[in-house]
């Protein structure tokens, strides 16, 4: 036995996200508890020459604000139980929508693949796709799929397993805001890696606080409170 | 310095419209990724989607559709579970005289061929025969239905409905997932981002029925309200009947859904918009593998771990005897008058009580306790069922009142913990057993206190 990895799918509802999920893990899926939780996911494996993954399938969403119990469970599984890749499944038909949740993830976590679905009906609607343009400008990779037709699948299995073997290194560009949120981020962003450290993404930490989700500090107050006080 | 205080003063650095302006850069360069990634060669738009969308969800056809779709569904399920049932039935049928002989051959105790033989094997088969080929048939082609595309229709349909009993559009999709199983179901109604909305989705839920309560419900049709016709008819009629007890499911939940959002829960229906995806052709092959493999098959084995045990324990209190009458008949002595009042009697109210872990255990329960004070018939066929039945005084009144019973009852055992752990309330968890349970005795007391009144019966 190889190495195991734990891969979770993210994506908006109908973006063909349990398609892949089922053409990859076939039969092997098995509903899984996360330590701590209620919540269940559905996981399963899928094997890559001597590596398994561990596919963990997060609810449908089409952000992560944590408006929603969906949201909050991706999330907080991206953020805290810490996959070693997020693949961000995006809807080739519609992605300028979809591309809001993909560059909330590269806020979040480092490693992350954007897997562009559905291909083969964008481009029957003349949609034609630079995934080489969007890997330059968004710093991470950007593969083509088709779920449906088992398309793009080697090319998909190959990047999650450079990247976890360190061939690939993401260094995924962030969203610049307005300087006067900019600004403030700088104040507020060496007061939390002074308290938190490297667990999480301190950019990231200070958005959230900024924009004032509350959901979010409980959730950080829980699992690192217990630090604190010993 | 602790993470709250620097929660309090981001919060002072913090403005109102930041979170508007954070979303909103993040649409603007999901908008330049676009124009810079994508190019378009035609400007065709998806003009099938909109055609067909405009009969879907029309007004005037898109109820009809969505009725004849269930009728569809449900005839499919019924005509084609009724061959593949009696087979197996048959097959656990004669496989349990190899049993009984082999029992009698190693000169085992009578108490142990009752409670394996008649008990545990009796009981479990009855579940698997029943139960397995209609979920066979029915969740793949749901699934299938959910991947054409048209599920989230059915909901674009519904929300109106729902928005005018002031419960959000979403619940039509939870309960959807309530056809499969309430307590999933319940986990399911997370989609509703309002707290009341959400409340009302998982007080209602238990309305549709689970697929634990499509076994009885189909076996009860087909053997009393179909019983004068034959053949391909007899299907029509108990999916008509079928159709019209889920209706009644529907229409109870906009009424409770209505009351409590009057009273309990009251406010105002939030706004949201339901993305209608475009169609695409299922993977049938693999839908159908799946759902009947995985999902068929989970089912039934969560349904023989609990009906086991129960079926046991049933056998037990039938054959331990206080005097000369048994456990079991005492607890159906006791509560066949308050049976009787609404139709039925003392041993459908106790496979009801003892039915709380799981839906799934109320028939083979009903069916351990009537052969234990029956004759011992040879149950091979589901005519002899019938038998079974009538033999205990049955009418179409019984089947129809504990019809309506199942679908209306307290939700079973691991609903009630599911709705526990998603309201975090006592209070709210209580209400949703009581809500389903006042329900289910009025209505059938009042149906069975009308028909003898009119003297139909």
């Amino acid at each position: 036995m190889g190495n195991s990895y734990r891969v979770a799918l993210a994506g908006n509802p109908n973006t063909g996200k349990s398609t892949l999920f089922n053409a990859l893990t076939g039969l092997r899926q098995h509903t899984g508890n996360w330590a701590g939780k209620t919540v269940s996911l559905a996981q399963g494996n899928v094997q890559y020459k001597d590596t398994t993954f561990n596919l963990i399938d997060l609810p449908g969403t089409y952000s992560l604000f944590s408006n929603s119990s969906d949201e909050e469970v991706a999330r907080n599984y991206i953020v805290f139980e810490k996959p070693d890749v997020t693949v961000v499944v995006l809807d080739a038909t519609s992605l300028e929508r979809n591309f809001n949740l993909a560059l909330q993830v590269l806020e979040m976590t480092n490693n992350v693949i954007i897997c562009i679905n559905l291909i083969d009906v964008a481009e029957k609607q003349g949609i034609n796709i630079n995934e080489r343009i969007l890997t330059n400008r968004l710093g991470v990779p950007v593969i083509k799929i088709s779920a449906r037709n088992k398309k793009g699948f080697p090319m998909l299995l190959d990047t999650i397993d450079r990247i976890v073997t360190g061939a690939i290194e993401c260094q995924p560009v962030q969203t610049t805001y307005p300087d006067d949120i900019e600004e403030q981020i700088k104040k507020i962003e060496p007061k939390v890696s002074e308290l938190i450290g490297n667990e999480l993404s301190a950019r990231w930490v200070s958005l959230r606080l900024l924009d004032g989700d509350e959901t979010l500090l409980n959730e950080i107050n829980e699992r690192f409170g217990q630090k604190e006080r010993a | 310095m602790s993470i709250q205080q620097l929660y309090t003063e981001a919060q002072q650095l913090s403005t109102a419209k930041l979170r508007d302006d954070i979303v909103q850069q993040l649409y603007e360069r999901s908008h330049r990724l676009c124009a810079e990634g994508i190019k378009y060669t035609k400007s065709n738009r998806d003009t099938r989607t909109e055609k067909l969308d405009a009969i879907f969800t029309s007004p005037i056809f898109g109820f009809p559709i969505m009725l004849t779709m269930l009728g569809v569904l449900f005839y499919l399920t019924i005509a084609g579970a009724n061959i593949p049932s009696s087979m197996l039935a048959e097959f656990f049928g004669s496989m349990e005289k190899y049993l009984t002989a082999f029992f009698s051959f190693i000169h085992a105790p009578d108490w142990v061929h009752g409670v394996l033989v008649l008990g545990l094997y009796r009981g479990t088969t009855w579940v698997i025969s029943v139960m397995l080929p209609p979920m066979a048939i029915f969740f793949p082609t749901f699934a299938l239905l959910e991947n054409y595309g048209y599920l989230p229709r059915v909901a674009f349909n519904m929300d109106r409905l729902f928005k005018r009993v002031g419960a959000h559009g979403k619940q039509s999709l939870t309960m959807a997932m309530g056809f499969g199983c309430n307590a999933a179901a319940v986990i399911s109604t997370r989609i509703i981002e309002s707290p009341r909305e959400r409340m009302l989705a998982i007080l209602t839920n238990n309305f549709v029925p689970c697929n634990g309560r499509w076994g009885t419900l189909i076996v009860l049709a087909s053997l009393f309200m179909a019983a004068n016709f034959t053949g391909g008819l007899k299907s029509l009629v108990t999916t008509g009947v079928i159709v019209g007890i889920v209706m009644f499911g529907i229409i109870v939940t906009f009424f409770v859904s209505w009351v409590l959002s009057k009273t309990a829960l009251k406010g105002i229906p939030t706004h949201y918009t339901l993305e209608l995806p475009p169609y695409r052709k299922p993977k049938i092959f693999d839908t159908v593998v799946r759902s009947s493999l995985t999902k068929s098959w989970s089912v039934l084995m969560r349904a023989v771990k609990v009906a086991a045990p129960a079926a046991i324990l049933t056998w037990v209190f039938a054959n331990i005897f206080i005097g000369d009458t048994s456990i079991l008949m005492y607890a159906v002595e006791f509560l066949d008058p308050f049976g009787k009042l609404l139709g039925l009697d003392g041993y459908i109210m106790m496979a009801f009580i003892l039915g709380l872990p799981a839906n799934e255990i109320v028939l083979p329960i009903l069916l351990m306790g009537y052969l234990s004070t029956g004759s011992l018939t040879e149950v091979d066929s589901l005519v002899d069922l019938k038998q079974i039945f009538l033999d205990h005084g049955w009418t179409w009144l019984t089947a129809l009142n504990m019809m309506l019973f199942s679908l209306l009852h307290y939700p079973c055992g691991t609903t009630l913990l599911n709705i526990y752990k998603e309201t975090k309330s006592k209070k709210w968890t209580f209400l949703a057993f009581l809500i389903p349970t006042v329900i289910a005795i009025l209505v059938p007391f009042i149906i069975t206190q009308t028909v003898r009144f009119f003297g139909w019966m």
